[in-house]
């Protein structure tokens, strides 16, 4: 993470504090002075967006935690305790569950931007896969989080979803069992996702930081996927991008608060509203929106366990994405078919969201089968043939031979525009 | 903009959120109340007048489990004073103890009780309706859409206070091919969430509860205030939320606008 800086301690106590702690070397060098591509567009400030989030839920969670009750007879009524008695207890609330959609809105557009920009590619696979294990955990502790209220849509969508694993050949139910903590979703189910929703945002912290470091090494890639070649493509991170990555965290905020403050259940179920009822089945059980593309694949399978494999393949390919991806080239700008196929991949997944949400019958069903099937097609056939057939266009000898070719007019001063 | 379409293309992921009505259930009429929108306020008078609903009406059937009496005198509610709410709490028997004795006993209700249920437990309840529970109503015009529709949902608001409405407003006789699937001791309502046929009687009739301050009592204005005074008790902060979310929105998009300058500042003598 170090070697950008020439941090010298001046007085007596930063130079002691160097001698046995670097620590202010390292924030100066990895936070200050690194040097970052200076052509990062506003797609690139959702990193710094999702840091923000991350800290976001863990604080208001933390306070949340000091007044919810994790046992399943008082679980919803401590969840109105807060809403009603805790001093801006509804705020809180109100921004944890809101803040999980913006954080998967966010989490989507940076995932999103990397495909468009080959930011997977060498040398930053091992980026690419942390930052997968990242969405992975997001996951599984935005699940446990949705269950905690233990209203209808809590428990039910818990009983669905703890049921894929009893698809497992020969130990599902087994599993099933063991996760559930007894032979249904109860107050055993309540205390350990509890549990572990407390847990697994340290581990998305620790997580983050990896994430970070492994970015430090190969430095951030840029919109024309060319490497930073000379000191000239570069800008120190501090203060360039510290305040352009502010600026759009406070826009990001507005959107936020738009929601927080004007439509706060917009995002959820209004039957989550209702007190956890085993014995009342809701007319259609469906996880949040941001699980509905892999809902759609799970249920656009005949079989159950080949519905689950897909639900789960389809994450778990993303991992061989650097190794899929046969093209030299990083950028999409520079790739004129992949550009076109990225836009049909990035409307599946739309498509894929709109179609979980569907009950699962009739046109529905055909549609969510043949999504499916071009995701996948996307990963195992579109992309390793693409870097083979496609011609891209050429690249720019560097950063900043690309910025200044854009600043300059494309046509001599006085020739007139080509007709439309 | 290149960022704003794509923005709004992926914005689709998001409204993407389940849009179901039950098997037939029929959209909520969209009436207008004044805590609409992003700076409604409720009606104080149409609260209180709620309150005479739901206490002269529907509690008879339907705990409020959530609410405390002292919350009807709580800022951005109907408006209580302290005194009335002391005088109104005190009509309420309230079961308290163990006592000295080691009995239970009653008392009139204080402002710290909790609004008493009418049934001693869910069983009570069913066994004394006809095996239907009567939904506890604190958080009733949350826990209900009005209507469905991911961009309708965005638009229009979900709809519970409407659903509440149009419930109490919408009983009606049967059409013939449904009236032959009727139940006995059911009653025709097809606003209704979970079929067409409610445990409940139409629980209004016009002028049966007298307002003090001399406001319309047909079964629709009665039904219009006990809905707006529900959506109250289920989101007893929405003043709070919208005040503090407006100058918050004022705030932030100030900030932004600065920041926007000092990042242009900071850029101007690179070429990016």
């Amino acid at each position: 993470m170090g070697g950008h800086s020439n941090y010298q301690p001046k007085s007596a106590a930063e130079k002691w504090l160097h001698e046995r702690l670097p620590i202010v070397e390292l924030v100066k060098s990895s936070a200050l002075d690194f040097p970052t591509p200076k052509n990062l567009n506003y797609w690139w400030t959702f990193g710094g967006i999702l840091a923000l989030m991350l800290v976001v839920q863990i604080i208001t969670g933390i306070v949340l935690v000091m007044h919810y009750t994790p046992q399943a007879e008082l679980a919803f009524n401590s969840v109105e305790h807060i809403m009603r008695d805790v001093n801006y207890g509804w705020l809180l609330r109100y921004m944890h569950a809101n803040g999980a959609s913006m954080f998967f809105i966010a989490v989507y557009i940076h995932i999103f931007r990397g495909m468009y920009y080959g930011s997977y590619k060498a040398p930053r696979e091992v980026l690419w896969i942390i930052g997968v294990l990242i969405y992975l955990v997001m996951m599984a502790t935005a699940f446990m989080g949705y269950v905690l209220p233990w209203g209808q849509m809590s428990f039910w969508g818990a009983k669905v979803i703890t049921n894929l694993f009893s698809a497992i050949p020969f130990v599902g139910e087994a599993v099933t069992t063991w996760l559930w903590g007894g032979y249904a979703v109860d107050n055993p189910t309540l205390n350990r996702f509890f549990s572990l929703h407390y847990l697994l945002p340290f581990v998305l912290a620790g997580l983050v930081g990896l994430h970070i470091w492994a970015l430090h090494v190969p430095g951030n890639n840029n919109p024309t996927g060319v490497s930073v070649k000379s000191g000239q493509d570069t800008v120190p991170f501090h203060p360039y991008y510290t305040m352009k990555d502010s600026f759009a965290i406070v826009v990001f905020l507005i959107f936020f608060g738009l929601f927080l403050f004007f439509s706060p259940n917009y995002l959820g179920h209004a039957i989550n509203y209702q007190p956890a009822d085993p014995l009342v089945t809701p007319a259609h059980i469906v996880p949040e929106w941001y699980y509905l593309p892999f809902y759609a694949i799970l249920r656009a399978i005949p079989d159950k366990l080949g519905g689950v494999v897909a639900m789960f393949g389809s994450i778990l390919i993303l991992f061989a994405l650097p190794w899929l991806d046969t093209s030299k080239v990083r950028s999409g700008t520079y790739r004129p078919l992949y550009k076109v196929f990225f836009w049909f991949f990035v409307l599946t997944c739309i498509a894929l969201g709109y179609l979980g949400s569907k009950p699962p019958e009739g046109a529905y069903v055909w549609w969510s089968r043949f999504f499916t099937i071009y995701y996948f097609v996307h990963f195992l056939v579109i992309l390793p043939l693409l870097g083979l057939l496609e011609t891209p266009k050429p690249l720019p000898s560097s950063i900043s031979d690309d910025v200044l070719a854009k600043k300059k007019p494309a046509l001599p001063q006085g020739q007139a525009q080509p007709a439309e | 903009m290149k960022l704003l379409k794509t923005l709004a293309a992926a914005s689709l992921v998001l409204l993407a959120v389940p849009a179901f009505a039950a098997e037939g259930q029929k959209d909520a009429k969209d009436i207008s109340y004044s805590f609409e929108g992003p700076f409604g306020t409720f009606d104080k008078g149409q609260l209180q007048r709620g309150y005479k609903v739901y206490k002269e009406v529907c509690s008879a059937c339907h705990a409020m489990h959530l609410l405390s009496f002292r919350n009807l005198s709580d800022h951005g509610g109907p408006g209580f004073t302290e005194e009335q709410v002391k005088a109104l709490a005190a009509t309420f028997t309230v079961k308290d103890g163990p006592g000295e004795d080691g009995e239970m006993f009653d008392r009139p209700g204080l402002p710290s009780d909790r609004f008493p249920s009418p049934f001693p437990n869910d069983q009570a309840a069913k066994n004394a309706n006809g095996g239907a529970l009567p939904p506890d109503l604190s958080l009733i015009t949350k826990s209900r859409a009005g209507w469905y529709g991911t961009f309708n949902q965005l638009v229009n608001g979900i709809g519970g206070p409407e659903y509440v409405y149009s419930v109490l407003t919408g009983f009606e006789q049967p059409p013939p091919e449904i009236a032959k699937e009727a139940v006995e001791g059911k009653h025709y309502n097809p606003y209704f969430a979970s079929g067409h046929w409610m445990g409940m009687a139409p629980p209004l009739t016009d002028g049966q509860v007298t307002f003090d301050d001399g406001a319309p009592d047909k079964v629709d204005d009665m039904a219009r205030d006990v809905s707006a005074f529900l959506a109250w008790a289920a989101e007893p902060k929405m003043e709070e939320r919208k005040s503090m979310g407006f100058a918050t929105i004022i705030y932030l998009a100030i900030f932004a606008v600065l920041l926007y300058l000092v990042k242009q500042r900071v850029w101007a003598k690179v070429e990016h």
